[in-house]
């Protein structure tokens, strides 16, 4: 792969060239988070850029700053030398600035000629819409960037994924955008599909285009890109020429920081399996994941977003349905067909979107820990509404939830706070099994801390638990062993002794030692 | 680490529950009640009189069987827009069976059988094959009363036993009607089920949020279910009740009936969005229509001009906790 590396790009620009677009000491902060930190990025005009970065490095954020939808709380973005104000998309559009994104932006029931031209339609001498030009300079842009199969009255809904990237690319061409931002748009890709659009982000490097390209592939960033930037924790942390640069180089910086946040300390035991799965597959989504977990054992589910991890994991849990497969728990065989059935064999899920499938906002914190503990609390269906209170207590408690009182709207609480009440609402369930999605995603340093402790707290008790991350620090710092998923397969069952975070992103994104 | 959470205990509640009760709706809605029963008694003569307020109860006993089981479902997020067309079609079926020399206990059978098959169908469509219910009533409303119609034309029905005239026009004792008695009895079982069981807990939560109550093991099709069949079930008490009182059914019975039910409920303080309500509200805005609606019968007002105060009063009741909150947003900020 690194042959590909060393070739010398025909288009690369003399280093001393003016930058199109400079960010610089960008900062911005989220209640909370610190989103970007005095951030500086250039994209040179007929280069194209990587940004490479963890999930959660910053990029997204980024993008929105660059397209105007986030104005930064410091620091100055500037086109052609000059200190621009992106206040809303609009400004970032008159500055020559597009994005395409993973999933396009556009408007499925129109037709492609009014996705290109919307908010710049050519007008008649009437002020209305001169369709016969709009048709001609969609078909003009179209044949010009190689996409003449695609028609300017195809209603975009008709169109495949590549294409409608392709409308976006040819929406960029036609407003005539001089910095294109690509956000990891060959996610839904097929290869034949990545290297039609390759050669179109050739085509506008060779027209002198500033182009941004995020990707986690790095294939496809040796493949395309002249330059790249690393993303960490917010931060620009190196950047330079591509060729010459190993791939171990990046990864490094990638990951960079050791593991510094401090896990609890476990003497962990792991005994008999308790739940194993072999050959758990999904139509679309997942194929042939097996995997064992053993009693009072903390499993890491390490992989890139889309890798398939919560999908497995909500099959598990009987809320997505598997076209084959099996799992036996203590040795018995189960295919829960709903939650319902899962819970009742001691399988519990904590879902990564907690808002919408976790806590039940408008309900206090109490009826939310008794909901599905009902059966326990209630006498031939009839409530007590004192047994719900003291179960609510006991396992709030243990968690150290912060919270006015038991009878407070869920709502009202901070996102850890809403953690610990679901987690706290499943240990009441008496589960055997736990699966934690994601269970530290946004939220704060000390409510991660509990949240850590009590996991660790958990499998000293004997319980076993799942846990999907995408955090390496939290995959390195908790696991006994990490499944690492790519692509919907089991890519590699790593012990987390000696493991090192090169080996989890290389296995992850497919790259050979 | 668990010993951190024994340091602070975390009470049950804050707010005096008595507090909360003074400055609940159903505690406005008594206020409203007992204001319009004052305006009712000095607007006409004939208004304080007990055969008199014993009529009263008859123009909402019906509705408000049906809006008690309407109440569960809309709190589940649901609702049944098909109910007075239930009635239509169950007293059809009611008097087919009547001329054909069917009894009394056949006739209340067939009434409240129709009206749990209506309502089981109702639930098929939305839980089983994932309709929106606004749409799937929207549509079996015409296709109820369009059976109805068919079977009836101008026609009607009128050949009742005897003794099936007890259900709407009997009374318990005085002047205690049995619609009156049925009403209540009911009244206190939905409460019971909706606020005391575990079954009701899981009502509020699927209207709050389906797809975390579904994530929590709460069997959410199979209740929607159900609760779809009990209006049905209601509907089917009301089409008994309604077609002993009346002694003959015309396919128009109970026309727009839905409509008031639902102005019952949301007036009682369910909201139109789910999640949030509670029965004695419902029992309360029920007798508010009922003295209202009956008022302006005294007053000899027409059927048309009723129809445009409840409209008014739907849209009023819908409208005024949302203007409220957004008052008090105002205030805050």
């Amino acid at each position: 792969m690194n042959a590909t590396a060393d070739i010398i790009k025909p288009h690369a620009v003399l280093p001393d060239a003016q930058p199109l677009l400079t960010l610089k000491g960008v900062t911005k902060t989220f209640p909370g988070v610190r989103a970007l930190h005095n951030v500086s990025l250039s994209l040179y005009p007929g280069q194209v850029t990587a940004l490479i970065g963890e999930n959660g490095a910053g990029k997204s954020t980024l993008v929105k700053t660059m397209t105007g939808i986030y104005q930064p709380d410091g620091g100055e973005i500037a086109v052609d030398g000059k200190v621009v104000a992106l206040n809303g998309a609009h400004d970032a559009f008159a500055q020559g600035i597009t994005a395409i994104h993973q999933e396009t932006v556009l408007f499925d029931d129109l037709s492609v000629a009014e996705n290109i031209f919307l908010g710049h339609a050519p007008r008649t001498g009437l002020g209305l819409i001169d369709w016969r030009t709009m048709r001609a300079k969609s078909r003009a842009v179209l044949n010009g960037m190689g996409a003449g199969h695609i028609g300017p009255d195809d209603r975009l809904k008709d169109l495949g994924i590549a294409n409608k990237h392709l409308v976006a690319v040819a929406r960029a061409l036609s407003i005539d955008a001089r910095i294109v931002i690509l956000d990891e748009p060959t996610a839904a890709l097929s290869a034949k599909e990545i290297e039609d659009l390759m050669m179109l982000i050739e085509h506008l490097r060779a027209e002198g285009k500033a182009i941004l390209f995020i990707s986690h592939k790095f294939d496809e960033i040796y493949r395309i890109a002249d330059r790249y930037t690393v993303f960490r924790d917010g931060e620009m942390v190196g950047e330079g020429m591509l060729a010459g640069t190993p791939q171990n180089d990046i990864v490094r910086m990638m990951v960079g920081r050791a593991v510094d946040q401090i896990f609890p300390v476990r003497d962990s035991q792991p005994g008999d399996v308790v739940l194993s799965v072999k050959g758990l597959s999904h139509p679309t989504e997942f194929d042939d994941i097996s995997f064992d977990l053993r009693k009072g054992e903390i499993l890491g589910f390490y992989g890139l977003v889309g890798a398939g991890r919560s999908e497995v994991m909500q099959a598990i849990f009987g809320t997505t349905q598997t076209s084959a497969g099996t799992m036996t728990l203590d040795g018995k065989a189960v295919a829960p067909k709903s939650a319902a059935e899962a819970i009742e064999s001691g399988v519990v899920y904590v879902p990564e979107e907690r808002g919408k499938q976790g806590v039940i906002i408008g309900m206090p914190i109490f009826k939310n820990v008794s909901l599905p503990s009902l059966r326990k609390t209630s006498k031939n269906g009839v409530l007590q509404l004192a047994e719900e209170f003291s179960l609510a207590r006991q396992y709030t408690q243990r968690l150290d939830l912060r919270a006015a009182s038991l009878s407070q709207d869920v709502g009202t609480l901070s996102g850890g706070n809403q953690q610990k009440v679901v987690i706290a609402k499943w240990l009441a369930t008496s589960p055997k099994v736990i699966i934690l999605d994601e269970p530290t995603k946004g939220i704060d340093i000390g409510s991660k801390a509990a949240v850590h402790g009590f996991m660790a707290e958990l499998v000293a008790q004997g319980l076993s638990v799942i846990m999907v991350s995408s955090e390496l620090p939290e995959i390195m710092g908790m696991s006994d062993r990490v499944v690492v998923m790519r692509e919907g397969r089991v890519a590699a069952v790593l012990d987390n002794k000696d493991l090192s975070a090169e080996t989890l992103v290389r296995t992850a994104a497919g790259i050979a030692a | 680490m668990s010993a951190i959470g024994t340091t602070r205990q975390i009470p049950d509640r804050l707010d005096n529950p008595l507090r909360s009760l003074v400055f609940s709706w159903e505690a406005l809605l008594v206020a409203v009640a007992v204001a319009i029963f004052i305006v009712n008694s000095l607007a006409s003569p004939y208004f304080l009189d007990v055969w008199s307020l014993s009529d009263l109860t008859f123009n909402f006993t019906e509705k408000g069987l049906i809006a008690l089981a309407m109440a569960l479902l809309i709190i589940s997020g649901e609702i049944d827009l098909s109910v007075a067309a239930i009635i239509a079609l169950a007293s059809t079926l009611m008097g087919m069976a009547a001329v054909a020399g069917v009894g009394t206990p056949g006739l209340v059978l067939i009434g409240v059988g129709v009206g749990i098959a209506c309502g089981a169908f109702n639930g098929f469509l939305v839980t089983g094959l994932g309709l929106p219910s606004i749409v799937v009533t929207i549509g079996t409303m015409s296709l109820f009363r369009g059976i109805a119609f068919i079977i009836l034309g101008d026609q009607a029905y009128n050949s009742y036993p005897a003794s099936f005239a007890f259900f709407g026009q009997g009374y318990v004792w005085w002047v205690i009607s049995f619609e009156l008695v049925l009403f209540l009895v009911a009244a206190v079982i939905y409460g019971f089920v909706l606020h005391k069981t575990s079954f009701g807990r899981r009502v509020f939560s699927i209207g709050n949020n389906p797809i975390a109550s579904h994530f929590t093991g709460v069997r959410v099709a199979r209740t929607k279910f159900i609760l779809f069949c009990l209006t049905g079930l209601m509907a089917g008490i009301a089409s008994v009740l309604i077609t002993s009182r009346l002694g003959s059914t015309r396919p128009s019975i109970a026309q727009g009936y839905e409509l008031e039910v639902i102005t019952m409920v949301v007036l009682g303080g369910v909201s139109i969005l789910g999640g949030a309500g509670s029965i004695l509200g419902v029992v309360l805005a029920a007798l508010i229509m009922g003295m209202v609606t009956f008022g302006l019968g005294l007053l000899n007002v027409p059927g048309i001009v009723m129809s445009i105060f409840i409209g008014l009063l739907l849209i009023l009741v819908i409208a005024l906790p949302i203007l409220w909150k957004r008052l008090s947003r105002r205030r805050i900020a």
